[in-house]
Parts: C-alpha cells; structure tokens; sequence
C-alpha cells in the first residue's frame, strides 16, 4: 500500500531573543496508510506536539525553521503556498486540540463554527451547512443535536466540547486527522466515551490518524502503530503489540516502568533517573544516554544507528535488540 | 491502630448566585455528609472525578475553609472549636501540598526563604540554626542543599515539588494533605515524587489524605481508598479489597474506564452513560441514578446509606449485592514476560563502570543540564 503520508528527515529549528537557537525536532521520519493510527508518545518537551503543528504549517514563520519533506498525497506540504494550505486544513487535513475550551471561539454558537469549514471548502449554503453539521453532532453522540447547534461553547461539558471539536474537525472527511492530547483535560469515564468515539470513527471513516499523547494507556488502546519520541527525535517505532510486548529501547522501557502497576503493588516505582538534555545544544551522540542504565562507552561517543527489530519495528539504540542484555 | 484524624457528617455548601440583597439563589452541596476515619500512620486515598468534592473534603481537614455542619476530630481534639491560637498551632501538625507546584510557590522568594518562613513563623528554629534546618530540608526531599539561593522558575516541575513538599515538611506535621501532588508531572518525574512521598511517610510516620483522580497512582499509595461521587462518599475500602472486588457501579466504571499499557486488555468494559450531572442540581436519590445501568425507581427516590461490612468494606448502593459479580483488575493486567524481564533489568542499579561513563559524559557536557529546565 502506498502511504498517504510519508514525512522524511523533518527538522525544526527555533530561533529565539539573543540568537539562542533551539533544535525541538530533529530527523523525524515515519509513514503512514490510510485507515492506521500512529501513536506520538513522549514527555513533555520532546517535541511531539511540534511535529504536529509543523506537519500542519501552523509554526510561526518567522521563528521556526521547517526542514525536511512532509510528503501528503503525493505532494510535499512544506513546499505548498499559505493559501494552499489553507485549502487543505479543514478539509482534508484536520486537526483537534488539547483544550476544547481554549480552541473553540467562545462567540460563535458551535453550529456556526462547524459550518464555516463546510461553507468554505465545500461551497455549502448557511442553511444546508447547518442541517450538515447537526448530523456531524449526532455522528459525534452528543444528544439532542437540533438544540446544540445553537448554543455557544460554554454551555456545554468538557466531554460534549472535545465531541464538537471531533465533529469539526471530521465536517469535510478529511484524509488525515492529528489529534493532540484530545482527552487529556478530561475525567476518565469521560475520557473513556471519547476513545469509544474515536475507535468507531476510525472504523468508519478509514482516516490517516496521528494521535499525540503522553499517556501509554491511551496510546495502548486505540493505535495500530506507536512512535516513541525522545528530546525531539523517534527513538523507537513499532506495531503496537510489538511495542508493548517486547519494547526495545531503553527509554521506552522505563517509561512502561515508570507507570504504577495496577495488577500488582511494588515497594519503589522504576525511575528515569535525571532530567532532558539542553535542546540548544544537543550532544552528537545518544540524547538518552545520560540518563540509561544500559549505557556504554560507544552511547557516548557517537550518533546511535537505527536498527531494524523487525516488521516495521526499528529502534535507535546500539543495543538494539535489547534481548542481548537480559540473556 | 489508634486514629489521627476522624470527620464525621462533614458538609459544606457553595453559594453560585445571590440576588441584589445577598440571599442565596443557587447553591453547590460540594461536601455532603462525609464519614472519614485516618489512622496514624496510613494513607486515605480520595479518589473521584471534577466536582466530586474531594478538594473540598482536603481543604475542610485543615480548616482552611469552615464546614456547614459537621464535626472533626485530629487525635480526638475537636478543631472546629479551636480559637485562633490552638488554630495556629494545629498548622504545625497539619499540612497540605498543593497541585500545581508552578502557582503554589511564591516565585520572587528564593527556596531557603520559602522553606524558612514555617520555621520563624512558628519559631522552631532560632535564626542562626535556620539555614542548616532548611540545608537538612532540601536533602529530605532529594535537593542539593547548594540551591537554597535559587528561585522557583529555575526548577522543573518535579524539583518544585520537591521544594512544596519541604516547605510542608518544615513544621513537622503528622499530617499531610496532597491534593493531587503528582498530577501536573510527567510519567518518569511522576514515579520520582511518588517514592518520595512513599519514604518520607516510612521514614518520618507521616499520616496522608492523598487526593487524586489516578487510580493507579492510589493503587500504589493508598491502605485505604474513598470514591467519591458528586459530593458524597460511593464506596470505601481497603485499598487491595477496593481493587480485587469492587462493588459500587461508579467504582466499577471508574475502573474500566482506566486506560492499561496493554493492546487488547481483555477487560469487562461497564462504561457509564453522559456526563458528570451539574453539582448546582444533582439528580435525586442515588446520585448515579440517571447514568447507571442497574438504576431501579427506588435509587431515584432513596438516597442509599454508606454501609459497611465486616471487613471495613461500605458501600452505598440499594442493589450491590444483586449486581454480577466483576473481578477486580489484579488478575488481568499483568504485563507480559519479556516486558517484564526488561523492565527488571532496567530498574536494577546501573552496574559496576557506571560511575567511570558518568566521569566521561560530564567531561564532555553531555550530561543533560543537571537539574534545570
């Protein structure tokens, strides 16, 4: 199958006050079919959420320096005019946010906005956008969608607010769809309705999904494939059986060994001793070495080669497969 | 095991609205008649959703805000009748550590100033052996005492953390408060904190109210666990017999809707319907009724009594007892054995040579700007 995206070497360089320069992403590359899900796992300042927004152009130009080919149905993204992009987001490129609250315009009823993708990418008239979008709410569950269309953001929950930003963002069927942290703000039994959601959603509309979280919980239950991500590069990729059965890198381990156990009580939880390296000025050698407790000499003197574990499994770690060190 | 802190019938209502001449027009029930017996040395865990009170129920403990109705014992002495001056004095033995390490620091006091105000406030230690105390305090809480001249913002979240809970620490309490100490933390930090807190209660006998909306996080803290729902208490256990059988659907929910690191868990899903009722109107009777699956006309008129069982198990639900049996998470979730071999091996120390590879990362700044974000 031919990937509907296919991002080569992406690179994100910030230019910040006093001519500091801070590497956020660097060499990222993965692809991705129709109809799979991609998990981007990390912690916070790993730069998976600007991996999102530079796959979008929404990175401000003026400070951030895009490298790299987001290649996307055949065309490069990072090549395309604004105004081709703004063609595309929306429509066949969408995106939902973290906070439903900060990301839906507070003086618009939420009708209003969902029409406005569909008036303006799909020609529609006022009136066959809103009986369109009125659908989109029931598609999404929220009950009694005649009465909703017409109310403003802040009458609803935070579950129903995340559910209208799924419908906004699924109006024009895109191709592909990022969601960044989409449950994060929300509590677990509501948390739990909104995967529900995205799990139908996924069968039905066979959409490229890119999900950005930092819970492996999540990632778990609704990804095909996971990319671990580590001080702005993928450290490990896997089919996701494969990474939670046998994950092969280090940090990827101790971040499955970070998370209290719910199956049995342990006296001491694992750590991941010490703290990111200084993205302004990255070492030319692991970025995770400082911190692992399977390093060597080499991990520090050079780059670490990726290396292939398997079917569409591959892990940037010299000692990759990691099955060498427990033997 | 005798109790430190016991709350009995404990309420406390919110006014939302009041017309032009004060009179209330709407009011939040955000604590409703909560029962809590913490026994020195151990862990309370409350647990529940946005709204369900459980901050509320924190913050009453320590008097920072006045019940409705109510009565609240801490080593049998009743504080809502303490005056100003046992009030002050009760501080020293109660502390609380907040959420959000980020808004709970004074961010223009450097860390010895943060951690010092306790100590003159009630004078415990006499200024000249103050720096040394706050010196102690900051190697307490796994912080190189050197950065005592430091201000908040040069330190991660995690390290904030750190610093609240010395801060907590300064006065020695027997009891803490932690309203969701590790909640704005990432994953690895997380287990840092956690531990910390785990030592610090073996090491020091500290007693806990630990706050959270985490159940694997409480798994591992709690001896004792409270759900909470909407302002009352669902259902409270001991933590190990809360897990292996709970019985309250809202427990039950609660717990099939945690998302487990494992691709196809084989879990019973019992997810519940909605959303969180508003606390201005919560539905009559039980307050689950109009989301559950088993509600019958009697949960919508009957508010179901919290009623315990020999062991210490009380639920409150008119049908648990009707209800199929669920087993617990235990069994289930357990990681596989290659995963579990790795994991091992990461966890056990770095071996011998360790030492000589950290030398040669510090000679060459690789090693991660130690401590600052």
């Amino acid at each position: 199958m031919t990937p509907l995206v296919d991002v080569e070497n992406l690179k994100v360089v910030f230019h910040g006050d006093r001519g500091r320069i801070i590497h956020a992403v660097e060499s990222v590359s993965f692809d991705l079919a129709p109809g799979v899900t991609l998990g981007l796992v990390g912690e916070s300042g790993c730069g998976k959420s600007v991996t999102a927004l530079a796959i979008m152009g929404l990175l401000p130009k003026g400070s951030a320096e895009v490298s790299g080919r987001v290649g996307f149905d055949g065309s490069n993204l990072l090549d395309l005019t604004d105004s081709a992009m703004r063609d595309l987001r929306g429509d066949r490129l969408a995106m939902i946010f973290q906070e439903p609250m900060t990301s839906l315009n507070p003086a618009y009823t939420i009708g209003e906005q969902i029409s406005e993708t569909l008036v303006r990418h799909r020609g529609l008239t006022r009136s066959q956008a809103r009986a369109r979008a009125i659908d989109l709410l029931r598609d999404v569950r929220i009950p009694s969608p005649e009465q909703r269309v017409d109310e403003y953001p802040h009458k609803l929950s935070g579950g129903m607010r995340q559910r209208a930003m799924v419908a906004m963002a699924l109006a024009c069927d895109p191709k592909l769809l990022i969601a960044d942290e989409p449950t994060t703000a929300l509590d677990v039994t509501i948390q739990a309705q909104v995967l529900e959601l995205l799990r139908s959603l996924k069968a039905k509309t066979n959409a490229a999904i890119v999900l950005i979280s930092h819970d492996l919980g999540v990632v778990a239950e609704i990804c095909d494939e996971v990319a671990v991500m580590y001080a702005g590069e993928i450290v490990e990729h896997a089919p996701v059986d494969a990474l939670f059965e046998s994950p092969q890198h280090p940090y990827t381990i101790g971040l499955l060994a970070s998370i209290p156990r719910l199956d049995r009580r342990v006296e001491t939880l694992a750590t991941v001793e010490g703290s990111l390296p200084d993205m302004s000025a990255v070492p030319q050698a692991c970025r995770f070495a400082p911190r692992c407790p399977f390093r060597s000499e080499i991990c520090v003197s050079r780059p670490p080669p990726v290396v292939d574990i398997g079917t569409r499994h591959w892990s940037r770690c010299v000692k990759a497969p990691l099955e060498r060190i427990i033997a | 095991m005798s109790a430190l802190l016991e709350v009995e019938g404990l309420s406390r209502h919110f006014v939302t609205r009041r017309s032009p001449f004060g009179r209330p027009l709407a009011t939040v029930k955000a604590v409703d008649g909560v029962d809590l017996t913490v026994p020195a040395g151990s862990t309370l865990a409350l647990v529940g959703e946005t709204g369900c009170g459980k901050s509320t129920v924190g913050r009453l403990i320590l008097r920072l805000i006045e019940p409705l109705a109510g009565d609240i014992r801490f080593e049998g002495r009743r504080i809502l009748t303490f005056g100003e001056k046992e009030l002050r004095a009760f501080r020293r033995e109660a502390q609380i550590v907040f959420q959000d390490p980020y808004s709970s620091l004074n961010p223009r006091m450097t860390v010895e100033e943060l951690i010092a105000e306790p100590l003159a406030l009630h004078d415990i230690v006499p200024a000249s052996r103050r720096r040394d105390r706050v010196a102690e305090l900051l190697s307490l809480v796994g912080l190189d005492p050197r950065y005592g001249q430091r201000y908040p913002h040069e330190f991660s979240g995690g390290q904030r953390q750190r610093i609240a809970i010395a801060r907590a620490l300064a006065v020695e309490p027997k009891l803490i408060v932690c309203d969701e100490p590790v909640s704005a933390l990432d994953v690895s930090i997380r287990s840092q904190v956690l531990n910390l807190l785990a030592g610090l209660r073996k090491r020091l006998s500290l007693t806990y109210v630990f706050i959270s909306h985490d159940l694997s996080v409480i798994k591992h803290i709690a001896d004792r666990v409270a759900v909470m729902y909407l302002g009352r208490i669902v259902e409270t256990a001991p933590a190990d017999e809360l897990f292996a059988n709970p019985r309250h659907p809202y427990t039950r929910a609660l717990f099939s809707a945690i998302p487990i690191p494992q691709p196809h868990s084989r879990r019973q899903r019992q997810l519940l319907e909605g959303d969180i009722p508003s606390p201005l109107s919560p539905p009559t009777g039980c307050h689950l009724h109009p989301r559950c699956a088993h509600a019958i006309e009697r949960c919508q008129l009957e508010r179901p009594a919290l009623i315990a069982d020999q062991g210490g198990h009380a639920t409150a639900c008119h049908r648990w007892r009707e209800l199929p049996a669920l087993s617990g998470l235990s069994e289930q979730e357990a990681p596989g054995p290659r995963l579990e071999r790795l994991m091992s091996e990461f966890t056990r120390k770095p071996g011998v040579g360790a030492t000589a590879v950290a030398a040669t990362l510090n000679s060459r700044g690789l090693n991660g700007v130690p401590d600052r974000r």
